[in-house]
């Protein structure tokens, strides 16, 4: 029984983390640290930032121009990098689509599309819920016919991240109308410039522009736009989700923001004491650290059978409850630090009216967005359902 | 890192499980935890012959592990089997003798019975509030709920001399012992002393006898973690078995999301034991041990709420085994500083 990392491990850390103090643009961090939407442009840039050091396929094999990196050093690379006040890894190109082509994608499939993801060609997004298909996933109802050479797609995704910026989305569609729901899917790679498909933004409740919807009218695509065979896109796409599930207990995001809530709370005077010497906000302050701390633990644990399994478990469902559970609630605490500065609707006041410090200005506006945490890759609902089942065998 | 355990300490719980199955069933334990003397001494030395006591002692004390993955492993598997024996006052008692460089062959080889006598009925977890006076070799105060002590042959007694804090020894004759049992099995004592004889220990003995409590408190929060294992597996079992409505509740999925959460909690709480057996003896030991037995007192209360809500009337039954443990993990609270104190102290440190 040993909790620390190898000296090997150590220096890799070091110099992940050296890396990073010393390339990462200073109007990066800041804008991280800011909260809020990040731009297309800080995005690409810390992508190109990564891909430049040879880290941005950090979760593929070499020989598909990955760092090859084991589950351990993919964590350690994913708590520098929160600890460092980087941006999120876009996840729908490098963390979703990359390891689908490398496992179901056809040669010219990976030969092409895997350098352009990683050079930023590419932009992918996600097109895998429907307004009817959320947390039952296989019933969604958009349809791709063959027609001669084509396939034409006819439906409504949603919830599609950054769609936006997006040049491609991979798409699961119906390909067959009978038979159980997850035998008649297929997986598409849509380039997002064909006549027929139509992005519209969904507004979110803090104000902002992070997801859409997608229209696709007789979009015609071509036949090797398939992945894997017909009608195996359920197995892709659950391929897809245990993927989507790295580092899902978003550990180091999560001491970091714990660490500028501290801060935050030592600043604010609040009837003539610092916020921080409240009991009542100490008292969550330090619940909240110390499920973090357990939650560290378990997250290692989780790695360290997934290591020695090949892949994670359904365990990991616990890391995406807890992780988001405790995401949002240091997110309700540096909220409520600001008080009643915590009420202007940006764009309706003069910027930062209430002089608050630039980490704070988005607080308010974060904790409405992080409630999206509890509710994505799977509701917290629907993963106590696979604990039932896997887990417990209830 | 690795989380495995080393072939030694696998071969500890091994022997030690096996023992208690064979040797402490749920229905001898019944038998035993709740009549005087709320242990069975025959066991308590078949206990020691294995070894356990030994385990938790390091070599310079004449032991043979003393880490805190030793004391986490003996403590899970005793909590598992909801063993009543006293061997918490063992351990603290080790580690103070050991501190103060005192043969302790007697305590590790069973043959002496020893408790500490450190909380007061007004300070029942804060040294810095320790009343019981030590002057010219004799101790006056009262020890409230000195566990193992309605049935100990000697006692290390915590006392104040001035600003510093010092440990003795007394024999259990020489104190007037108000033994009883508690509510969730097991006996403890009052120990009241007045002009009691006593023997200096260790004198200035503030950190040793935190460093002793941090072992102690490891201790409880794996002993939780060894009950809520074994709830939480009645539980299943119950979900599976009972039938209403024509089918097993465990397929109702208002039970299935509770049972999902304890699940996640039984993790985490396991989790934090882990990382403070990790750091006994280190740095900060004093709050990660706080930060564990916190989170052990806020799951444990869980777990043993949500296991009784779940088992229906029979989980607040007597002749049901799985009710004693829902009662040890609520009672575990109440040992060595309960979920608030030790949120108190973790708070200390972030306002620090």
């Amino acid at each position: 029984m040993d909790l620390n990392f190898t000296p090997e491990e150590l220096a890799f850390r070091d110099e992940v983390r050296a890396f990073l103090r010393e390339s990462l643009p200073l109007d990066i961090s800041d804008a991280v640290r800011r909260g809020g939407e990040l731009g297309a442009d800080i995005l690409s840039r810390f992508h190109a930032l990564l891909n430049g050091r040879g880290w941005l396929g950090y979760v593929w094999p070499r020989d598909h121009g990955g760092t090859g990196w084991n589950a351990i050093q993919r964590h350690i690379f994913e708590e520098e990098m929160a600890a460092a006040d980087c941006p999120r890894i876009l996840p729908f190109g490098v963390n979703m689509l990359g390891p689908v082509l490398i496992k179901f994608g056809s040669e010219a499939q990976k030969s092409h599309y895997l350098p352009r993801i990683l050079d930023g060609t590419d932009w992918w997004c996600q097109g895998y819920s429907e307004p009817g298909a959320g947390s039952d996933l296989a019933s969604l109802r958009t349809r791709a016919v063959r027609d001669g050479d084509d396939w034409v797609l006819n439906g409504q995704k949603t919830w599609t991240t950054l769609g936006q910026y997006a040049n491609r989305i991979f798409v699961l569609a119906r390909t067959r109308a009978d038979g159980k729901p997850q035998e008649g899917i297929s997986f598409f790679l849509v380039d997002l410039d064909n006549p027929g498909i139509e992005m519209r933004p969904i507004r979110l409740l803090e104000g902002g522009h992070e997801v859409n919807e997608v229209f696709f009218t007789d979009a015609r695509i071509p036949a090797d736009a398939l992945v894997g065979e017909e009608n195996q896109g359920w197995t892709i796409a659950k391929y897809l989700l245990t993927h989507e599930r790295t580092n899902i207990a978003g550990v180091g995001r999560s001491y970091r923001a714990l660490a500028q809530l501290k801060d935050l709370a030592r600043q604010t005077m609040r009837d003539g004491r610092p916020l921080i010497d409240d009991p009542l906000f100490a008292a969550r302050l330090a619940e909240v650290e110390i499920d973090l701390e357990a939650m560290n633990i378990l997250n290692l644990r989780m790695l360290d059978q997934a290591q020695k399994r090949g892949q994670p478990g359904a365990e990991t469902s616990m890391l995406k409850i807890k992780g988001s559970v405790i995401r949002q609630e240091i997110s309700d605490l540096a909220r409520r630090v600001l008080g009643p500065a915590a009420a202007p609707f940006p764009g309706s006041a003069p910027d930062n009216l209430a002089l608050l410090p630039e980490d704070a200005v988005n607080n308010a506006a974060d904790y409405f967005n992080m409630r999206k945490m509890s509710i994505y890759g799977g509701s917290n609902e629907i993963q106590r359902n696979i604990l039932t089942k896997a887990v417990l065998r209830l | 890192m690795d989380f495995e355990l080393s072939e030694d300490r696998r071969m500890l719980r091994e022997s030690l499980s096996r023992w208690l199955a064979d040797r402490y069933p749920p229905d001898h334990r019944l038998k035993v935890a709740y009549d005087a003397p709320f242990h069975d001494p025959a066991l308590w030395s078949e206990l020691a012959d294995l070894g356990v006591l030994l385990a938790m002692a390091t070599e310079d004390a004449g032991g043979f592990g003393g880490s805190g993955f030793d004391i986490s492993v003996i403590f899970e598997a005793l909590g598992a089997a909801l063993c009543p024996e006293p061997v918490l006052g063992a351990l603290l008692v080790s580690r103070l003798l050991a501190a103060a460089g005192q043969d302790q062959s007697g305590l590790l080889d069973g043959s002496v019975r020893w408790a500490l006598a450190v909380g007061e009925p007004d300070a029942p977890w804060s040294l810095d509030r320790i009343a019981t006076q030590a002057r010219g070799g004799r101790l006056t105060g009262r020890k409230a709920l000195v566990y193992g002590g309605n049935d100990a042959d000697r006692f290390l007694v915590v006392a104040r001399d001035g600003d510093r804090l010092s440990v003795h020894e007394i024999a259990a004759s020489d104190a007037e012992v108000v033994g009883f049992g508690t509510i969730d099995g097991g006996g403890a004592a009052d120990v009241i002393l007045s002009d009691t004889p006593a023997r200096l220990v260790l004198d200035d003995a503030g950190k040793a006898i935190q460093s002793a409590l941090d072992a102690g408190r490891l201790a409880l929060c794996a002993e939780a973690v060894g009950v809520m294992d074994a709830s939480f597996a009645a539980l299943l079992d119950y979900l599976r078995q009972r039938k209403q409505f024509g089918r097993a509740i465990g397929e109702f999925q208002a039970l299935q999301h509770r049972a999902a959460d304890l699940a996640v909690e039984i993790e985490q709480a396991r989790s934090i034991t882990l990382l403070a057996a990790s750091r006994l003896d280190g740095e900060g030991a004093a709050r990660m041990v706080s930060m564990a037995k916190n989170l052990i007192g806020r799951v444990g209360r869980q777990v043993a709420e949500e296991c009784t809500q779940m088992t229906g009337g029979i989980g607040v039954t007597w002749d049901y085994h799985p009710a004693h443990l829902t009662k040890r993990l609520v009672m575990i609270d109440h040992q060595l500083g309960d979920t608030d104190w030790h949120l108190q102290q973790v708070m200390a440190g972030i306002r620090a």
